[in-house]
């Protein structure tokens, strides 16, 4: 047993239902508990999903537990089926219902006979493996069942395309920014010439996959989802493979250039030196930035990362490559992978960390005192309780990671999004900040409407004072939440001491 | 269903044993640490529950937290590691970091499949470790969303003290709530209001609600001379209500059903079995029922029923002859629908996860004798609605508003079809004569929007689609 507090990737199961449902008409079964099928609420609240979550529970209850559930999972696909009609239903159960050890392999046999979709057990050892690792490995068997289907159907279209194109992979519903990463890396590929064959999964057919080895390399931009596709496809067709992510000035270039040199052993004779020269002096405001006297004000500054490795292990080389900020620590997450961090970032930091224990990083931050983390969720949480800014750019996701304007984090226009995080996560950071320090955020205690309105509470002098110093704009809250508080503690009055007890206590 | 017959008929009831969607019951976490502050709550669980909490429920934690995992790993689970070694690590932890006064052990499916005996290892660990552990088996194998918080009322229940206390200082620190309601008055005047009740049988009210709405209860009672001797759950463990055999009990949610029948069977209380007192109609009935059980003429509640209704008014121009259909999901349904009857709107189906006909039976009564009252044609109530099936009723009926839980409100709105969120209710403060318009703000808020975006032409906001159920 874990004494766990918080968990940066979820479950295996919310990565298999990521990959299946960010396919077009690809239908998940989950065969689970009742309280397990909240994978439709974050895909609907967070992502502010319009369509229903093409997933469906088959519910394990006390009835089920007692006599198997075989009838009822199969007769669920089959239903399914017939409703919606889609390409393939993935059934997966969760690490609950896993423990049941049913013949789930067996479910799907029978349930493939009579029903019109291919059927697919997703194939996944629950307690070993998190969200995303299974959603890598879900899209690895996904892909692997067309190939081999077309395969055996004889439809697998022969050769390349007739002009160089990729295949972008590991772009999911519910990932960090991926709508607007992909947007971008699109656009990118469009002004490189290069034609994109099929990006995976969202938005994609599963009738499409067999077209996959059509492309001339395929571009794996996340380290956590679509390695595993694309060394599948490596292997089996020769399809050469660039997993550098563009994520900042130096790394985006360094990306088009592998893209170049792939795309020339192929015979393509391309040449993006011009492009990369012009983007990065002239287009992008990102370079201009790092020149700027604004960023010379952040030279030497102190900064922690943390997050996924896709996401610090690049965040961190931007800041100390691209702005010449000091990152005192990096960090990771992804323990499963934590080589390949310490490897990318080692040279970029001081110090190197590689754990799932919030609290572990959160005592690091402290130790550290940086000017600003670039973290999570959770690391902003810690932040706002040591008083530091927080830029988030990595998952777990948020519905603040679904801003409705573009935001890409990759290509230049995700360098110019990164620079304005950076600049304002040190600078405006602490004014921002102070609305939460005081509460801004804190929906637990309504101040009670029967309280009397008139203030009973005589502020001293030193505590008048000092909320004067407090921005206009932020001290009509301040001043409530003061005396609400020491309305609950009983002062009569409110000196200095009483206005940071407020804060100490709101912070809490 | 034809409009046009409104003789009485019975209430129809159906059990759909469908594919629905409703939260975990162990969400009754997010509330009930907040609400009982000395408390713990350890969830037995799996990454799978972890998470739901995390960003389902959107449980923040903050810099003390109070509430906590046991993740079960492959050792627990193919029994290798012992459990009680493992609790005992987890709970000394707990213990050295957070003292709390109380450790509340959440068992899940899991601890269920693999049938960890929780309830035979906490009092052992208890008594080892020296602090109180409660267990509740709130697991989605046998409950949903809100019965979370009626497995651990029920656990506590048998914890409530046996004997009310004698002593003098003892009386002091379990009376929390006369003496919230004394506050600031002097010593005389607090003796003064002790004779402002009458004599009755002591009464508990049981059932988990934010501090200012017990306090608007309790002295809802209190007009009526109605002393309420404590609350279960109470806003620290260590202040319980004593419950001796023969008091009275009454609830205050409709998914309580187990802590009404652990107080009546395992403490021999008497349970008032009444409607719930949400809405002004509802609040009266149950201040009624209390009443009447105690023996007590209750007055002035005409009036005040009148003036809430009165206060609604505007409210209640916008609801009026509106239609609304529940998916079901926190167990509120048949207290709300009955509410919303009587504001005017019509319903047309109750979808619920779980439906206790014995302990829901005086509200499932008020709600039929509303529906004929008010003109209106009886709901159907459908026990575990089948979802699919659902969205195609809504899509044939086309409800003015449906109520439904997070996973269908954004694609219904997207298809023209106006939505409120179920949870809502569950965490707003709804309960009483003050909190009615609360209830009204929420379900007029959608409508609200509608008509200021009237006329804009947003209503579909999805391209026709063949396969989807509203294609
Ligand atoms: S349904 Fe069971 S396994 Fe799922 S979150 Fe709830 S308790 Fe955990
Ligand atoms: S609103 Fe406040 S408490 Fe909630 S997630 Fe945002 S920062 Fe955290």
């Amino acid at each position: 047993m874990k004494l766990a507090y918080w968990m940066y990737a979820g479950p295996a199961h919310i990565g298999t239902l990521r990959i299946a449902s960010s396919f077009q008409n690809v239908h998940g079964i989950m065969h689970a508990p009742l309280g397990d099928d909240y994978f439709n609420v974050m895909r609907s609240m967070l992502s502010r999903e319009r369509d229903f979550t093409p997933v469906t529970i088959s519910v394990v209850d006390r009835h089920v537990l007692a006599r198997g559930s075989q009838e009822k999972v199969v007769n669920n696909i089959t239903r399914k089926d017939a409703e919606e009609h889609p390409d393939l239903i993935v059934l997966t159960p969760t690490c609950t219902s896993s423990i049941l050890q049913e013949d789930l392999h067996n479910f799907v046999e029978r349930a493939s006979q009579t029903a019109e979709s291919d059927v697919l057990l997703a194939d996944i050892n629950h307690y070993r493996y998190n969200e995303l690792q299974a959603a890598d490995r879900t899209l690895g068997q996904i892909i692997k069942f067309y190939i081999d289907q077309a395969r055996k159907d004889g439809t697998l279209p022969q050769g390349k395309t007739e002009k160089p194109s990729v295949n972008i992979i590991g772009m999911t519903t519910l990932g960090f920014h991926n709508n607007h990463d992909a947007t971008e890396l699109k656009r990118l590929m469009t002004d490189l010439g290069i034609e994109v064959n099929e990006v995976i999964p969202e938005g994609a057919s599963v009738h499409n996959l067999k077209r996959l080895p059509q492309a001339w390399f395929n571009l794996v931009p996340y380290r956590e989802i679509g390695l595993s596709s694309a060394q599948y496809l490596q292997e089996e067709f020769g399809t050469p493979f660039i997993d550098i992510t563009p994520m900042g000035i130096v790394e985006t270039a360094r990306c088009i250039r592998a893209i170049q040199k792939t795309l020339n052993e192929q015979g393509a004779g391309v040449n993006y030196e011009e492009f990369i020269d012009n983007q990065t002096r002239f287009v992008s405001q990102a370079a201009w930035f790092s020149r700027s006297i604004d960023c010379q004000n952040l030279t030497g500054k102190k900064a922690v990362v943390f997050g996924d490795n896709t996401h610090a292990a690049a965040m961190t080389k931007i800041l100390a490559r691209e702005m010449g900020i000091h990152v005192v620590m990096a960090g990771t997450y992804c323990k499963y992978d934590a080589d390949w961090f310490r490897e990318q970032v080692s040279e970029y930091c001081d110090e190197v960390l590689i754990s799932e224990d919030n609290g572990e990083i959160g005592d690091k931050i402290a130790q550290h005192e940086p000017s600003a983390i670039f973290g999570t969720q959770m690391e902003r949480h810690v932040g706002k309780r040591l008083d530091i800014p927080c830029g988030v750019i990595a998952a777990p996701i948020h519905i603040q990671n679904f801003p409705v304007g573009y935001t890409p984090y990759m290509g230049y226009e995700g360098a110019n999004q990164i620079v304005d995080l950076v600049y304002n996560s040190f600078t405006l950071g602490m004014e921002d900040h102070l609305l939460e320090i005081f509460g801004g955020h804190d929906t637990k205690e309504v101040i009670t409407k029967t309280m009397s309105a008139d203030s009973d509470l005589a502020w001293t002098k030193d505590g008048q004072a000092e909320l004067n110093k407090i921005p206009g704009f932020v001290r009509g809250k301040v001043k409530r939440n003061t005396e609400k508080f020491a309305r609950d503690r009983g002062f009569s009055e409110i000196n200095v001491e009483v206005l940071y007890a407020a804060k100490e206590s709101v912070g809490a | 269903m034809t409009l046009a017959e409104t003789q009485p008929q019975a209430l129809e009831f159906e059990c759909e044993t469908g594919n629905y969607h409703t939260f975990c019951p162990i969400s009754c976490v997010a509330w009930l640490y907040q609400k009982i502050e000395d408390s713990f709550f350890l969830v037995i669980g799996t990454k799978t529950c972890g998470y739901f909490l995390q960003n389902a429920m959107g449980v923040m934690i903050f810099a003390e937290p109070r509430y906590a995992m046991a993740e079960l790993e492959e050792g627990d689970i193919s029994a290798q590691l012992n459990d009680y070694e493992e609790l005992k690590r987890l709970c000394l932890q707990i213990k050295r970091d957070r003292n709390p006064s109380v450790i509340v052990w959440i068992g899940t499916c899991t601890t269920e499949i693999i049938k960890t005996d929780l309830e035979g290892i906490a009092p052992r660990l208890e008594s080892e470790i020296g602090i109180p552990i409660v267990v509740a088996r709130a697991n989605g194998l046998d409950y949903a969303f809100t019965q979370g918080e009626d497995t651990v009322l029920a656990a506590m229940a048998h914890r409530c003290p046996e004997k009310s206390p004698t002593l003098e200082s003892e009386k002091k620190e379990r009376n929390a709530i006369s003496s919230l309601l004394n506050f600031g008055k002097k010593k005389e005047e607090a003796i003064a209001e002790e004779s402002a009740y009458r004599d009755h049988t002591p009464l508990v009210l049981f059932g988990s609600l934010p501090d200012p709405v017990v306090t608007q209860l309790t002295l809802e009672l209190k007009r009526q001379g109605i002393k309420v001797s404590g609350w279960l759950p109470s806003k620290r463990f260590t202040e319980l209500p004593a419950i001796e055999e023969g008091y009275y009990v009454s609830g205050v949610n409709p998914f309580l059903s187990r802590t009404a029948t652990t107080l009546m069977r395992r403490r021999k209380c008497k349970l008032i079995g009444s409607p719930f007192p949400i809405g002004p109609d509802g609040t009266r009935a149950w201040i009624e029922k209390i009443c009447a059980v105690l023996d007590i003429e209750p007055k002035g509640l005409d009036e005040r029923e009148a003036q809430i209704w009165e206060s609604l008014e505007d409210y209640l121009q916008i609801v009026r002859g509106k239609s609304v259909f529940f998916m079901g999901d926190n167990l509120l349904e048949v207290s709300l629908a009955r509410f919303l009857v009587r504001c005017g709107m019509t319903v047309s189906e109750i979808g619920i996860p779980y439906m206790d006909k014995r302990y829901q039976a005086a509200e499932l009564a008020f709600l039929e004798k509303t529906c004929q009252e008010m003109g209106v044609p009886l709901p159907k109530i459908v026990e575990k609605p089948d979802n699919y099936n659902q969205i195609q009723r809504i899509k044939e009926i086309q409800p003015d508003l449906v109520i439904t839980g997070m996973a269908h409100a954004n694609p219904l709105e997207a298809r023209g079809i106006t939505t409120k969120w179920s949870v809502e209710f569950t965490f707003a403060q709804i309960h009483g004569f003050t909190n009615a318009r609360d209830i009204l703000e929420l379900v007029t808020r959608p409508l609200r929007r509608n008509n200021s975006l009237k006329g804009l032409g947003w209503e579909k906001l999805v391209r026709e689609e063949a396969t989807s159920p509203l294609g």
